[in-house]
């Protein structure tokens, strides 16, 4: 089959997944470190994920539409 | 709670006005595409016995369930609630098809008979292919080229396909539900009852964590509306993609193409003079910069809604496939390892897409608000650079 298209998927999901991994990672450390600050660092925290996420997708839509 | 109701309406109906223009049947140019590509290449290799009499009724499984994912992701011209396969029954209703050929065709889709037979209307002919279009052709139905991309005719196709019609009954309960509620706090004195109770606090949220820190106290009234009805659009049509319905109107590309439209006007016809002026000519850098930046920004006004579209697109469908791909684990297995561990596993994803349809509403809400406010910002002084 056309194994490069699913290498290339898997290696996108891999980055955008390191991506928000960290940002959520982060995002953990932050809030413990100020709990009184949870609200403002979870919207901080959705929206770097969705634009990572974003990203994510379309290159996820490049590797494999035929 | 004092926002005025008429642009509300206003909105939602040129939403629906709207998006039957962007939402005619979905191209076949699925990620998914790509396995039902295995299908024709099987048959051809049993011989030449398949003409294009034979009709989506692929032997084994592993295609069959394929065919059906394929069938439950695009949009139909036909509600189809289930079949049964025995006795070749439909049950679900016929839709209306909406032509432009020379004039207007209106005929309801179940002259197409599933797609076997050719609906005829004032004289012309018309098939529905496999990919959910619909063809013109000569009486015999005849469909030239390829079996999936025939080289027929197309129609201007602006039928209300299952996609929406279902945007239209979203509509018409949000409708219904806020001029209720609006109602209901005339009545009660500005107090929520009700459904408003479950309501208020939500669309509170949307103004006081979304509206008010992204566009700033001035001018969010303006964008309040637009912001609430796409929010709650949005989480009503995920909502009901996940009932056994069968719905997936946002997991449709057209669909989220209007809604992203829809956002890209509003940020670039409200901007001001200072959106533009960053954009153009951005203060503050080198003069070389600047013409290196201007091309560079230009983009990001067009990748910004294009990213909403992809993003809101790719995480329903992407949800859909998954869930339906583990219900069908049941059928692959066939014992009870597999059921039950099809059981466990779509239901845990069910939950997760619950949550996934109220982050996804939140997330375009949340980020063409931002797009908003970026549009009219005001203009910072020097110092506020450093």
């Amino acid at each position: 089959m056309n194994i490069p298209r699913i290498v290339g998927a898997g290696l996108v999901v891999i980055g955008a997944g390191i991506g928000i991994g960290r940002i959520g990672g982060s995002a953990m450390d932050a809030i413990a470190r100020q709990p009184e600050a949870s609200g403002k660092i979870q919207t901080a925290m959705l929206i770097a994920a969705a634009l990572i996420e974003g990203i994510g997708f379309a290159a996820l839509f490049a590797v494999a539409e035929n | 709670m004092v926002f005025s109701n008429k642009p509300l309406q206003f909105i939602v109906t040129v939403l629906v006005a709207c998006l039957p223009l962007f939402s005619s049947a979905n191209t076949p140019t699925d990620s998914v595409a790509a396995k039902t590509e295995a299908t024709p290449v099987e048959a051809t290799a049993h011989g030449e016995a398949t003409t294009h009499e034979k009709h989506e009724e692929p032997t084994d499984l592993k295609s069959k369930i394929n065919a059906y994912i394929n069938h439950h992701v695009l949009d139909a011209h036909e509600f189809s609630l289930f079949e049964d396969e025995a006795t070749g029954k439909h049950y679900g209703f016929p839709l209306p098809i909406i032509l432009w050929d020379n004039g207007v065709h209106i005929f309801s889709s179940s002259k197409f008979e599933h797609g076997h037979a050719v609906a005829e209307s004032n004289g012309n002919y018309y098939k529905l292919g496999h990919d959910e279009k619909i063809y013109k052709t000569d009486a015999a139905g005849t469909l030239t080229g390829d079996e999936h991309h025939p080289t027929n005719a197309k129609p201007i196709d602006l039928s209300i396909t299952k996609a929406v019609f279902s945007m239209m009954l979203v509509a018409l309960l949000m409708f219904l539900l806020f001029k209720g509620l609006a109602k209901s706090y005339v009545k009660n004195g500005g107090i929520a009852s009700g459904f408003g109770r479950f309501f208020e606090p939500i669309v509170l949220y949307v103004r006081d964590d979304i509206a008010i820190p992204n566009i700033g106290e001035k001018h969010y009234k303006k964008y309040m509306s637009f912001l609430l009805t796409v929010f709650f659009f949005i989480w009503f049509l995920n909502i009901i993609g996940l009932t056994p319905l069968g719905i997936n109107a946002t997991g449709n590309i057209t669909v989220t193409a209007c809604l992203a439209i829809v956002v890209f006007l509003i940020t670039n016809l409200t901007a001001n003079k200072n959106y533009w002026g960053h954009i153009f000519w951005m203060p503050g850098v080198p003069t070389p910069m600047k013409f290196i930046l201007a091309p560079i920004e230009l983009l990001g006004v067009i990748i910004k809604p294009f990213s909403l579209m992809i993003r809101l697109y790719a995480n329903i469908f992407a949800g859909h496939i998954v869930l339906m791909s583990l219900i069908a684990l049941m059928f692959i297995f066939k014992s009870w390892l597999g059921s039950s561990l099809s059981f466990l596993l779509s239901f845990a994803i069910s939950s997760i897409e619950i949550l996934v349809a109220l982050l996804q509403a939140y997330i375009f809400t949340m980020l063409s608000a931002l797009f908003f406010g970026a549009a009219i910002e005001e203009h910072h002084h020097e110092e506020a650079h450093h």
